[in-house]
């Protein structure tokens, strides 16, 4: 092949681009095609108690068949919600902090050190310290609040980067313009760059909100691995029947899955478990779908209105 | 008002800025008069934004950096540290090299910041809304749709909007950093008619430009800053005409720059 200008031969970049292109779109096939085997075998062995109602609502069984995970799905669900509301307004305002108060300096870096060794924390080292420190130092006992500081721990490091990723987005050009019409640097934040990221700050959320629903390590030994019967009518919050008593045990779905599979003795064991894994993956695919629609919507309302 | 004679509103005193240790901007005086506009020129890196961002201390949100010297906002020195600078900048508005609407409605952007400064009543900011949008000349396009994304108005749109969320506050200095860089010859010469307007208004326009020709079609006084130096000053038509400073022929006549 000659090339009297010295520039390579375009057909020999051209099948280089090719066989890029073939590699890349093949990894890519080879991630979407690993996500549906798992998804389509975890949602295939459990769908027939994805749709059996008994089963989602009914009680828990210890030795025979039959039982549900009625309890299970509400602590789950109540679990994250207690979560949230703890680390969202933290993470909000530490977020706030590191990128409009103090983004760089001697703080900020031991900060940042300090969330991202946090978020590198096995769960399961999580869970063991909120053992100690809400479960038997706080004298809190197995329960929802040991279950969902642990969580927090968690999760605040997660929700810390991805809102801090959101405002970082946000261009300098909506603080300045803010700030040049004698808004403090408070109300500029909170009126302008907030709203502003709020479509990547919720999808962030509900996506950091699904692997908090699925964590099972954290609370094994916070939350517990009970779930007593709960009674919707009993607003007794010392009850451990009344669903809203944050003092009580509450054993989540993946911690569910986890326990029956190492220590259950009931006959349709394979059964349960599985249907509980096919509801806590519907679950988390929801939260993903669910956050990509809202995120979108608050985008388009924001942009086109 | 307590003007320092003959409409001065705003003056700097041997204004400097250093970005750490580093002298971004060497010490430079000057006045600004009600109703004038003043072009601030040079080539790219000159310290002729970094000026232009000391007089609403825009340049305090800055982390390291420093403002000395003193900027004269009617007789007052407003580079202290007591000095509100967010009450400042009601006074004196800015308009950006990139048009940066809020992504809100277009009625939403003029009304949010004189809301937030305390104007309650509805039918103000209504008037106030349209007051600024006419001044910006924006009132006939946008009248039929106030409620519509901000975001959804063409580049050149947008900065008018821009100078009209700013006109909303009743600024009487308005500073403005290459306003027309990122706008196509129709949308420049608008925004330029609009200068022209708010000057014949009374405002102090202080505008950036690395444009010649359009320091030329709107100024009444010109500064000409070089590597950090405010190295000259007067009436336009002087300075293009007959410049003082060889740096300042060099660069009229395309030397460099």
């Amino acid at each position: 092949m000659t090339d009297p200008t010295g520039v390579r031969s375009p057909k020999a970049a051209r099948t280089k681009d090719r066989a890029a292109t073939a590699v890349l779109a093949a990894i890519v096939f080879a991630i979407v095609v690993m996500l549906v085997v798992v998804v389509g075998h975890v949602v295939a062995s459990g769908a027939g108690k994805l749709v059996d109602l008994s089963f989602l609502s009914g009680k828990p069984e210890q030795f025979k068949a039959g039982g549900g995970i009625g309890p299970e799905i509400f602590n789950s669900f109540y679990l994250l919600l207690l979560t949230l509301l703890i680390s969202l307004p933290i993470s909000l305002l530490a977020a706030v902090f590191l990128t409009q108060y103090l983004p760089e300096g001697p703080v900020a870096r031991v900060a940042k050190t300090a969330i991202e060794t946090l978020s590198s924390l096995p769960s399961i080292v999580v869970g063991l310290f909120g053992m100690l420190a809400f479960v038997l130092s706080a004298g809190w006992g197995f329960s929802i609040l040991s279950g969902a500081l642990a969580l927090t721990m968690f999760n605040l490091p997660i929700l810390v980067r991805v809102i801090q990723q959101a405002l970082e987005a946000v261009p300098r050009t909506q603080r300045d313009a803010a700030l040049a019409l004698g808004l403090t640097r408070w109300e500029a934040t909170t009126m302008i760059l907030i709203p502003v990221a709020m479509p990547a700050i919720v999808t962030g959320v509900i996506i950091s909100a699904g692997r908090v629903f699925g964590e099972a390590a954290a609370l094994i030994y916070t939350a517990g691995q009970s779930a007593p019967t709960l009674d919707f009518l009993n607003f007794d919050l010392s009850s451990t029947s009344c669903p809203w008593n944050v003092m009580r045990p509450a054993e989540t779905l993946a911690v569910h899955i986890w326990k029956i599979n190492s220590e259950g003795v009931v006959p349709d064991l394979s059964a349960v478990s599985a249907g509980t894994a096919a509801v806590l993956m519907v679950c988390i695919l929801a939260f993903n779908v669910i956050a990509r629609l809202v995120g979108r919507a608050l985008e388009r309302r924001m942009t086109a209105a | 008002m307590s003007d320092a004679g003959n409409g001065v509103v705003l003056s700097a005193r041997d204004v400097s800025v250093s970005y750490g240790t580093h002298l971004a901007l060497q010490p430079s005086s000057i006045d600004f008069a009600a109703g004038s506009v003043t072009a601030l020129i040079g080539p790219s890196g000159c310290g002729k934004s970094t000026f232009l961002r000391c007089l609403n201390l825009m340049n305090r949100e800055i982390r390291g950096c420093t403002i000395e010297g003193r900027v004269i906002y009617h007789g007052q020195d407003v580079n202290t540290p007591d000095v509100d600078s967010y009450a400042l900048r009601r006074q004196v508005g800015m308009v950006f090299q990139q048009p940066n609407p809020f992504p809100k409605s277009i009625y939403e952007n003029v009304a949010f910041a004189p809301r937030r400064h305390g104007m309650a009543s509805r039918s103000e900011l209504d008037a106030l809304v349209e007051r600024s949008l006419r001044a910006a000349a924006l009132w006939d396009e946008t009248k039929d749709k106030l409620f519509a994304s901000a975001m959804a108005l063409s580049g050149g749109q947008q900065q008018r909007l821009c100078i009209a969320r700013a006109l909303a506050l009743d600024p009487d200095v308005v500073i403005m950093d290459e306003p027309c860089s990122a706008l196509d010859p129709i949308a420049t010469f608008s925004i330029e008619d609009t200068i022209s307007d708010m000057a014949s208004r009374g405002i102090c326009v202080i505008i950036v430009t690395h444009n010649m020709e359009q320091a030329a079609r709107v100024s009444d006084r010109c500064a000409f800053f070089l590597l950090g130096e405010l190295v000259e000053q007067g009436p336009t038509n002087e300075l293009f005409s007959t410049p003082k400073d060889n740096r300042l022929e060099d660069y009229l006549t395309g030397r460099f720059g």
